[in-house]
């Protein structure tokens, strides 16, 4: 049986270690949150974290993350999560498919770098997006940092 | 209030327009739901009532209002309820949206109209019967009140859900009267508000996807998990037209979670209990394909065939006026260029995916992302040997549509016929790969405009030839007779005032399937055109803006976004150095459109996206925000198309496969988009489609002020013109 820590639950599933884990989460643990894209690491859509690291869940087995701790978008807090406030106030999904993906990208790089300039965001955000949500994914990072630091302050 | 409608007693609403031409618009007026086990009469207090077939209301005077097109990223969830909420007069905070049944369309006699979802059409192809619901129901709540009062019900009035008789003070909720209001006959007179009237529509309100959107809890049709149900890969023929031939499934059977392989004619899929042990060993499964000649299809081939279009003594002529032919012998200077665009993938973020369960009882339930849920219905019905009556489609969240889930539905019958074998619900999701090799692509196309000039400098005629394969034609909507409206959109329907025109088409026939893309065959046939009318301008020497401008006398709406995207860009303006722009308009889906690209070019030749001015007249504004939002998406779209879309055959196979080979705009590319709303306010545009033509044009036409040189085919990658 292989363990897998999700969003802080402990859970033992018969899979092939070499499993992504995109698809562990998804069929296995029916968090559909984290979506499929590209398979090759990409487009970013399964972003999701890994020891508060955004990783593409596509490209790391089930077994790569035994005993770390994962983070879907459904472990987020939607009500508080600075990122996902600015996203809904930005009015930033389109189609939604990708959000998940840009939202944990977004929340990784804040953690990691609370004030980003725009190079940085540039950098750090790699995810595609069809819709062309990018403006106000960019904008909502930023609004989002802001926010952290007022209450950091 | 000027717009009476009446109303006839016999389910259809008739409605005056001011000419006095009566106006039959098919309305089926608010027949409610026939249920059997819940009778209305006396209607249990605690049960949501259907007041009309697009309106729910509860108890707790929350709305829920039905949506018959699909959501994929356009806000049709959100502007379609706001038009039917701003003549309810009902508490927006409480709306919600859901879909309407595909299913329930077909039994009431296509209560929801068409659930087809394109060409822009949501919005305006609705916008009339979602409000005449949304008035009639609100009528009718004030009529169960006033009934309750005993009053007259012109001394009654409803905003924000509740219904208060003016004279007394007395209110009453709507989730009060529902049940009696759904009793009652609809009224025979309704008034739609004037757009001054409006507090809702034109507002900038929240989309109500969106809580849901940034939670990850919408159910696309790739998240859809029905009880029992197995998980399929498919591969299918990678040459275009080809059959499978052989496939060893002896080989694979014994794989980890493999529970069936299902030929089908042209595919072979793997059926396990999860996808990736699917995809796993459907990558090991031998296969043999019959290619059906058409393993030798290549670039060339496909250039060859357009060129001989081009060549071609005739055409079938799609517009003419004046006298061309004479334009052309006449003294003066002549200009000609040829163009090409390559097909294009709609690589939609979310692959093609259907989930598909055939009862035993001959029921069929397909859960789909669909934009055409009355379509799905019927390629489920016809691949599992149904009635249409048997079959319930879910239409799920859809995770991009740009065309490709309408009225191509290969992705739905495959899923019938899987399950079908299986006996078991089945998930069919395709690879990355699968979508990009196996789409309806954007047709590859090739023009030749014809330009002649007086000495004045002012064009005297314009010759047109497109040479492309005929979507309407491929997708079997219409008789291979060598017309095709649909290609030479942009082009035959030019609103440029010019003399002497002839445009026409020479259909080609080719494997390559192609279908609809986000704003169809606009989409080169703008770049043909506007690029064109730079080179006619600037080989003249004349400003591009004037020289577009003096054609325009007739077209005020076009001049008008010109205009003002002009003054917003500071067109003529000196610009910093290294800088450069160009501009486009179309008119397309029913809204007028006009961009200005700015573009900074490195010493190496490599440029920089600054910024995109845009300003567009959809006529009435729905929901301000949602235009902005789709400027920018559709913008994205066309800029990744005109950068770097190019699908290319050899061997009869599509060369690319993800998004290493067929690359998408990202986030640091992406320029600055500026959207100046225009609403002239006289009519109902389309809002998904008609800002992507532009671009393309506009920045070429930007490269082309840089350069001094044209650029004679797309994408800008194969000419030499990358992005720093």
């Amino acid at each position: 049986m292989l363990q897998l820590n999700v969003n802080g639950r402990q859970h033992s599933l018969d899979i092939d270690p070499d499993t992504p884990l995109l698809w562990a989460l998804r069929d296995h643990l029916q968090l559909y949150g984290t979506k499929y894209g590209c398979g090759i690491g990409l487009c970013g859509s399964c972003t999701v974290h890994v020891d508060a690291q955004a990783v593409r869940a596509c490209l790391v087995t089930a077994g790569d993350v035994t005993g770390k701790a994962i983070t879907t978008i459904e472990g987020l807090a939607p009500d508080s999560e600075p990122v996902q406030l600015a996203w809904q106030a930005m009015q930033v999904p389109q189609c939604g498919y990708c959000q998940p993906g840009m939202i944990m990208a977004s929340v990784a790089l804040l953690r990691e770098n609370p004030s980003p300039t725009a190079a940085d965001i540039d950098a750090a955000i790699t995810n595609i997006c069809r819709c062309g949500t990018y403006n106000r994914v960019r904008q909502a990072i930023l609004a989002a940092a802001r926010k952290q630091e007022a209450t950091d302050v | 209030m000027s717009e009476p409608v009446k109303l006839t007693r016999r389910a259809f609403l008739v409605r005056s327009t001011a000419a006095g031409a009566g106006l039959l618009l098919g309305f089926h007026l608010p027949a409610r739901r026939k249920l059997a086990a819940a009778p209305l009469a006396g209607a249990d207090a605690s049960q949501p009532v259907e007041v009309n077939a697009w309106i729910e209301i509860h108890p707790d005077d929350s709305v829920l209002i039905r949506v018959a097109r699909s959501e994929m990223g356009q806000g049709v969830f959100t502007a379609l309820p706001m038009l039917v909420a701003e003549e309810l007069d009902c508490d927006w905070s409480r709306v919600r949206a859901a879909y309407a049944s595909a299913n329930e369309n077909r039994r009431r006699d296509e209560v929801f109209h068409s659930m087809s979802t394109g060409g822009s059409r949501s919005v305006r192809e609705s916008q009339d019967y979602l409000r005449m619901a949304g008035a009639v129901t609100r009528e009718l709540l004030i009529g169960a009140a006033a009934s309750q009062w005993q009053v007259p019900a012109e001394e009654c009035h409803a905003a924000n859900s509740v219904i208060t008789h003016k004279p007394s003070g007395r209110t009453l909720r709507f989730g009060a009267v529902a049940a009696a209001a759904a009793e009652r006959e609809p009224p025979e007179l309704v008034f739609l508000k004037e757009p001054d009237e409006w507090h809702l529509l034109g507002t900038p309100v929240q989309r109500l996807d969106v809580p849901d959107k940034i939670a990850g809890k919408p159910v696309f049709g790739t998240d859809v998990n029905v009880p029992g149900m197995l998980h399929a890969a498919i591969r299918a023929c990678p040459v275009f037209g080809g059959k499978l031939k052989q496939h060893d499934a002896a080989a694979i059977a014994k794989r980890p979670g493999v529970v069936k392989v299902v030929a089908l004619d042209d595919a072979v899929a793997v059926v396990a209990d999860s996808w990736w042990q699917a995809q796993q060993a459907l990558a090991a499964l031998p296969v043999t394909w019959d290619e059906a000649g058409n393993g030798a299809l290549d670039d060339a081939a496909i250039r060859s065939s357009l060129e001989t279009g081009l060549a071609a003594d005739s055409a079938v002529v799609m517009a003419e006026h004046g006298k061309p032919d004479a334009a052309l012998q006449a003294p003066g200077k002549r200009i000609e260029a040829i163009f090409y665009a390559p097909y294009l993938a709609h690589a939609t973020m979310e692959p093609m995916t259907c989930t598909a369960a055939v009862h035993k009882d001959g029921r069929v339930e397909v859960w789909v992302p669909t934009q055409n849920a009355s379509a799905s219905l019927d390629t489920a019905a016809r691949t599992a040997g149904v009635d249409p009556l048997l079959v319930e489609v879910h239409n799920t969240q859809l995770g991009g549509g740009f065309g490709r889930r309408g009225a191509s539905q290969d992705f739905t019958e495959q899923a019938v016929r899987i399950a079908q074998a299986v006996g078991r619900p089945v998930k069919l999701l395709w690879s990355r790969e699968e979508d990009m090799q196996h789409d309806f692509y954007r047709p590859a196309s090739m023009a030749r405009l014809t330009a002649t000039m007086n000495s004045e400098g002012r064009l005297t005629g314009l010759r047109a030839r497109v040479a492309a394969p005929s979507i309407l034609t491929s997708l079997g909507m219409k008789a291979s007779d060598g017309a095709d409206p649909v290609a030479l959109q942009g082009i035959a329907d030019m609103f440029y005032a010019v003399p002497n025109f002839h445009a026409d088409y020479a259909m080609r026939t080719l494997p390559v399937p192609v279908g609809f893309w986000r704003s169809v065959n606009h989409s080169q046939n703008a770049y043909f055109r506007e690029h064109f009318l730079d080179q006619v301008a600037r080989e003249t020497g004349q400003d591009p803006y004037a020289f577009r401008l003096g054609m325009l006398g007739d077209a005020p709406k076009q001049r008008a976004v010109l205009q003002v995207v002009a003054d917003k860009a500071g067109w003529g303006k000196p610009l910093p150095e290294h800088t450069y722009r160009g501009m486009a308009v179309e008119t397309s889906y029913g809204s007028h459109c006009a961009q200005v690209v700015e573009i900074k070019v490195n010493p190496d030749g490599s440029f920089r996206l600054l910024r995109v001015v845009c300003a567009i007249d959809p006529g009435h504004v729905v929901n301000p925000d949602t235009i902005e939002a789709q400027v920018e998406s559709a913008i994205t779209y066309g800029l990744t198309a005109a950068l770097f879309g190019d699908i290319t055959i050899s061997k009869g196979r599509v060369q690319q496969g993800n998004f290493d080979d067929y690359p998408m705009l990202t986030l640091r590319q992406m320029p600055v988009v500026e959207t100046h709303i225009v609403a002239s306010g006289d009519f109902w545009g389309g809002m998904g489609e008609p800002p992507l033509p532009p671009v393309a044009p506009a920045l070429c036409n930007a490269l082309y002020a840089a350069t001094g040189k044209p650029v004679h085919a797309l994408p800008l990658g194969t000419q030499g013109l990358r992005l720093a």
